[in-house]
């Protein structure tokens, strides 16, 4: 088996292919501000003999913390998730991720070769945090916070991108009484606009491939649709596109 | 505590408890960063005698300069034309910061959202951390930016100022402005030494600044060669101790370390491994400690051969004339040499953009890295052309924009690591 790991600032995910580069595993675990100690749980049972590859914000920390006898290296997110992408749907020429704190669009050439990326800086503006912020801001759990934003009926405006000032206007907002559906609505717009425009300074291409954990919000989905005219490929479980692509570097790296 | 410069810096009215606080970090810093590259050079024991002296031994020498007499003259830009400063018997410092140290202290008196590099120097001033400032008798500024030329204006009630104009276009009123200016420089300078600026005195200034311009071009041609002799860190930290040291013993050094380059070349003896992925950072100056982004970038398999900066090409390229025969003509001649300085202030700029190109291919790099301090309106605009240029050359790009501070390091590990994934692949 080879192995993907992709240490994320919100979840870890593990993945491990066979020598076809068919999924065999698949598991996650949160983060939970404590990355080695949750890296050795979602390692349990994994043969230390076998080839890993690590990615995402924790590669380093994995590669200094995990003691490992198989062969083992690191690579940034923007080749797993491009290398993921391009194996979920071999056609793709674009990726967008929006994860936990960094928001991605790559552009592929027709080779499959990355020509461009664009990220967010520190500033987690516009990731899937700030969703993370704004469900708790209006008491929707995450996991329902698109479809209750599908629910709005009004269009409103929320300016900020920052989380901290968004949150303030969503306050603002409350208090002038709109519902805080269609609050979650404009909140949802803001974070996809941004996100659009980082796709068009990459240089939008299709077609597009949306992972990461925030592919799951189907708001967010359906805005990225409107503003792009275009549907995205979202695979079942997006947010393993980058350990997928983590575990397929594994084993071109470390085939026998 | 108690170092054998406690009682200069004590004179210096420097505060001496949050300086040993600077320099231990500093020196943390350096070890870090420096101190632990393999296969060093020897040439560069030089450097670091200079970074452990950063503010002692160059600071007595200024004092004892300044007893006999010798007025020392800050600078912040490669606009100033030092020349005048040491033609009058004067000592040019660059007082650049690289540091956050001081930034609340400088937030007191300026606008948060402000480049790094003004907020340090005011921040420098303000904490009392840096020698050097104390030991200036007149700060030179310069209308380069609106957020240095504004800063000045409330900096003046700090520290002696005198501000130069530098004119944003490059037409035949430019020149004459430049010319103005550079003269209205000379007399303020004059003035202010009680020492006239005579022709033979300025032609001296001149060929020692053009001599340390030569060994720093010498240096930079050196790293054409692959493997690079020399890593970009140790290249970025001599161009950033030129700015103040002693201009004719710094020449005569690295000059000795170019010899040891090139006999490294010879041999074929590389700094880095031969695999080392070749790019040039191209934009805003780095000021000492400003190590940060050389640091990530060749920490993650790539070495850089080029600095596209004030702290680098922009402060070297072109030499002043050395012929002229008279007073007018060496005039002109630092008005031709200091009007070809491609900053990003001046509108239009094509020459930068000619310039980072050409440089590109004559080093043989694999990818610029663009990099503006956060805030810094004329870089990180044009970086947008910058990008479009070297498109149309197939040369990748990436921009990063930060600043002093350090917790973005992980996030700029990320991109400039998938941009040299991307590059060699």
């Amino acid at each position: 088996m080879f192995w993907g790991i992709d240490v994320g600032s919100r979840s870890i995910e593990l993945v491990g292919i066979d020598e076809s580069g068919r999924i065999e595993t698949i598991r996650f675990v949160p983060t939970a501000y404590n990355p080695v100690g949750q890296m050795k749980v979602i390692l349990d049972g994994v043969p230390r003999s076998d080839p890993i590859v690590s990615t995402g914000y924790g590669r380093s920390l994995f590669m200094e913390h995990i003691s490992w006898n198989g062969p083992k290296r690191s690579v940034t997110e923007i080749q797993a998730y491009a290398k993921g992408a391009l194996a979920f749907h071999p056609e793709v020429r674009m990726v967008l991720d929006i994860g936990g704190q960094d928001t991605k669009a790559i552009a592929l050439d027709d080779r499959g070769q990355i020509v461009k990326f664009e990220m967010n800086d520190r500033c987690a503006a516009g990731t899937g945090k700030f969703l993370e912020f704004m469900a708790a801001a209006l008491r929707v759990p995450l996991e329902e916070f698109g479809e209750f934003a599908m629910k709005a009926t009004k269009k409103l405006q929320v300016a900020s991108l920052c989380t901290v000032f968004a949150e303030s206007e969503a306050t603002s907002l409350m208090a002038r009484g709109e519902k805080p559906e269609d609050i979650a609505r404009a909140l949802h717009e803001s974070i996809v606009s941004r996100t659009v425009a980082m796709i068009r300074r990459v240089g939008f291409r299709k077609p597009i491939l949306f992972g990461g954990g925030v592919a799951r919000n189907r708001c967010v989905v359906s805005l990225i649709v409107e503003a792009l005219g275009c549907d995205p490929v979202v695979p079942d479980k997006p947010e393993v596109v980058g350990a997928f692509g983590a575990a397929l570097i594994a084993k071109e790296s470390y085939s026998v | 505590m108690g170092s054998a410069y406690d009682a200069m810096w004590e004179r210096l009215n420097l505060d001496l408890n949050a300086h040993a606080a600077l320099l231990e970090v500093l020196g943390k810093f350096y070890g870090d960063i420096y101190l632990n590259q393999q296969g060093r050079l020897k040439g560069m024991e030089y450097l670091d005698f200079v970074i452990s002296e950063i503010h002692g031994l160059r600071i007595k020498e200024l004092q004892k300069a300044k007893s006999q007499g010798r007025k020392v003259v800050g600078t912040f830009c490669v606009f100033v034309p030092e020349e005048i400063i040491w033609a009058a018997n004067g000592i040019a410092v660059g007082l650049c910061a690289g540091a956050e140290a001081g930034r609340d202290k400088a937030e007191e008196i300026l606008p948060r959202n402000l480049c790094s590099l003004i907020k340090s120097f005011v921040g420098f001033k303000l904490a009392r951390l840096c020698p050097f400032f104390e030991s200036c008798d007149l700060v030179v500024g310069e209308t380069t930016c609106d957020g240095k030329k504004k800063t000045y204006e409330i900096f003046g009630d700090y520290v002696p100022m005198y501000v130069m104009e530098i004119p944003q276009m490059k037409q035949k009123a430019d020149r004459e402005l430049l010319r103005k200016e550079i003269l209205r420089f000379k007399e303020k300078i004059e003035s202010f030494t009680g020492n006239a600026i005579t022709f033979e005195a300025l032609k001296k200034a001149v060929k020692m600044l053009n001599d340390r311009r030569r060994v720093l071009r010498r240096l930079n041609k050196i790293r054409r060669n692959h493997p690079v002799p020399i890593s970009g860190r140790d290249a970025l930290l001599i161009n950033q101790i030129s700015f103040y040291d002693d201009p004719e013993r710094f020449t005569q050094q690295i000059s000795k370390l170019c010899d040891e380059l090139e006999e490294r070349v010879r041999q074929g003896n590389g700094a880095v491994p031969e695999s080392a992925v070749r790019v040039m950072i191209s934009g805003c100056p780095m000021a000492i400690p400003n190590w940060k982004l050389p640091y990530v970038i060749e920490s993650s398999g790539a070495v850089v051969v080029f600095e596209e900066s004030c702290v680098g090409s922009r402060n070297t390229r072109g030499l002043v004339d050395e012929s002229a025969e008279t007073m007018d003509d060496l005039i002109d001649a630092l008005v031709d040499r200091y009007s070809r300085i491609d900053c990003a202030c001046f509108t239009p700029n094509e020459e930068r953009i000619a310039n980072i190109i050409s440089a590109a291919k004559e080093w043989n790099v694999r990818g610029v890295i663009h990099y503006h301090l956060n805030f810094c309106q004329p870089y990180e605009i044009e970086s947008f052309r910058v990008e479009k240029a070297l498109a149309r050359e197939g040369i990748p790009f990436i921009s990063i924009g930060t600043d002093y501070s350090m917790e973005d390091v992980e996030q700029l590990k990320t991109r400039v690591q998938a941009f040299i994934e991307m590059i060699s692949a």
